[in-house]
């Protein structure tokens, strides 16, 4: 398979296995604190994984690390065939926790950051970008800088931002913690849809079990500290054409639910 | 679905009330009203004291009395001076922006010369630069460049030292997220800590610009024929106290102007940093 990157080349032909992201034996201490220990999974390419697990257990070190920010302490991260940090940096798109927009930057100009740094001219980055602007719902306020904007709508832009790295490898760290549950529902409802228009193995770290459940197809339900893998659950929740309503309180859901919050405890 | 929410609640600005703004007469007066009844008070006490107490002009003239000297001497004496100080104090300062930031950004790119610098750097401010501006003087002469030397390295510690802190505590989150966004370290500099350390900057350059009038007055006292602080030197054993206020005063409009100055650009090149530092 070809993809078509984002200076126009297109990319080596694809290994052909289908892992997307492997982790094996993956354990990192930070001084005293083991955050994360024998973590030991696969993830499918172009699959949705979601990770839940209690705050502050080593989730987000979890992708920091396959992100390429950090060295694993023991047993290898391979994103792709790659197992340097360096390697998987290339691959690796990651949102953060925070939206971390450039309050001196409008959000047009936030957005077209990635591709500004592989090289692309500002205004031809612009124009590649524009069109993104009114499938988020963001038209109007391109050239608005951050701080006028909502919580939601700077999530967007922070999720655009990284979109438009135009990785294989999207990474989203708690994409939604800080929005309170009705902009988050909705969010989550976009991101979805979202999602579907662009095929990549996406990885999702949340303390939400629900979210978890609704964006992704597979679940990976990690423990307290020191994070280990406690069960993997396939969300097999008919989607297609049903609200999201109809959806969390359908009794595949609600059962999936209670065996995630069961693995928690 | 979530789009129009957000238009609606994203249309006000965050920190805009229902709240009418004050008109701009009124916020002028909130802002400096009562620092100006205060000065008006200290000046109509001072005036009275002086009145009362049949205080010699040559001890301390009134407030009245340095008003008429500035009037009188404003033409032969105080102008010409004014030209010159001020002159020193602009290039003084200009030159100690520039090196000041310059310095500041070599110092974060290269860690090892920041760790060989930077306490040669704050060991250096130790030297009193009275005692330094008598030995430039003695090396550059007469000329408007022990001056300008004396200025730029009173203006230049805080520039560097804000710079450096401004540039090193950037957030390493938005580091972070540039690398994962294939940013070389260049373009993490130019676009993420440059401008995120500019109102640091800004802040280094305020401290200095009201200190830049001091620098030409110590640089002028060493060894010079003209400018402000010459003319307080000259002044001062003919007692002619009166224009040596009216002299402070020129000195202090012009370090005022200098801090509004640096307060302005910064409101121009960082519009979106939070408002401090009002004179």
């Amino acid at each position: 398979m070809h993809r078509t990157t984002a200076d126009g080349s297109v990319a080596p032909i694809r290994p052909a296995d289908s892992v997307g992201i492997a982790f094996c034996g993956v354990r990192k201490a930070f001084g005293d604190v083991l955050a994360l220990e024998d973590v030991t999974f696969d993830i499918e390419r172009d699959s949705r994984v979601g990770i839940v697990g209690p705050s502050a257990g080593g989730k987000s070190t979890l992708l920091q690390l396959t992100a390429g920010l950090l060295e694993t302490d023991e047993g290898t991260v391979n994103v792709e065939g790659a197992t340097t940090a360096a390697g998987r940096l290339a691959r690796c798109a990651l949102m953060p926790q925070r939206d971390l927009l450039l309050p001196w930057r409008t959000a047009l100009d936030n957005a077209v950051i990635a591709l500004e740094n592989h090289g692309v001219p500002r205004s031809e980055a612009r124009e590649k970008t524009r069109p993104f602007f009114e499938r988020f719902g963001l038209v109007q306020f391109e050239d608005v800088r951050p701080a006028q904007l909502s919580g939601g709508m700077r999530q967007r832009v922070s999720f655009l931002r990284t979109l438009m790295a135009e990785k294989d490898v999207l990474l989203l760290d708690e994409p939604f913690g800080a929005l309170d549950s009705i902009t988050r529902a909705q969010m989550q409802e976009w991101l979805l849809g979202a999602l579907g228009d662009v095929p990549r193995t996406v990885l999702l770290v949340t303390h939400d079990v629900e979210e978890a459940l609704i964006l992704s197809r597979t679940v990976v339900v990690m423990s307290a500290r020191p994070g280990r893998v406690v069960t993997i659950l396939d969300v097999d929740v008919e989607t297609e054409g049903h609200t999201r309503r109809e959806i969390v309180t359908s009794r595949e859901f609600v059962a999936l639910k209670e065996s995630a919050l069961e693995a928690i405890e | 679905m979530s789009a129009d929410v957000d238009l609606r609640s994203a249309a006000k600005a965050p920190g805009e009330s229902t709240r009418r703004r004050p008109s701009r007469w009124s916020r002028a007066w909130r802002a400096y009203g009562l620092a100006g009844a205060f000065i008006l008070a200290l000046l109509g006490i001072w005036e009275l004291w002086v009145w009362i107490f049949h205080v010699p002009a040559y001890l301390l003239p009134s407030p009245s009395g340095i008003a008429v000297a500035l009037k009188n001497d404003w033409g032969p004496y105080l102008a010409p001076a004014m030209w010159v100080s001020l002159r020193e104090v602009l290039l003084g300062f200009a030159i100690a922006a520039v090196a000041g930031v310059g310095l500041a950004v070599v110092l974060h790119l290269f860690a090892p010369l920041r760790r060989a610098i930077y306490p040669i750097l704050i060991g250096s401010q130790t030297i009193p630069i009275v005692v330094l501006a008598p030995i430039l003087v003695i090396l550059l002469g007469y000329g408007i460049w022990p001056k300008l030397v004396i200025v730029a390295l009173i203006c230049f510690f805080p520039i560097v030292v804000n710079g450096v802190d401004g540039l090193r505590l950037v957030d390493d989150d938005f580091i972070r997220m540039m690398r994962t966004l294939d940013a070389t370290r260049w373009q993490i500099f130019r676009k993420v800590e440059f401008p995120g350390a500019l109102p640091s900057i800004f802040s280094g350059m305020r401290v200095a610009a009201t200190f830049a009038a001091i620098g030409a007055v110590f640089g002028e006292w060493s060894g010079a024929s003209a400018g402000l602080g010459y003319v307080i030197q000259q002044a001062t054993p003919n007692l002619q106290t009166a224009r040596i206020f009216a002299a402070i005063l020129i000195l202090t409009v012009i370090a005022m102007a200098l801090f509004g100055l640096v307060s302005l650009l910064e409101r121009l090149l960082v519009p979106w940093a939070p408002r401090g530092g009002r004179m």
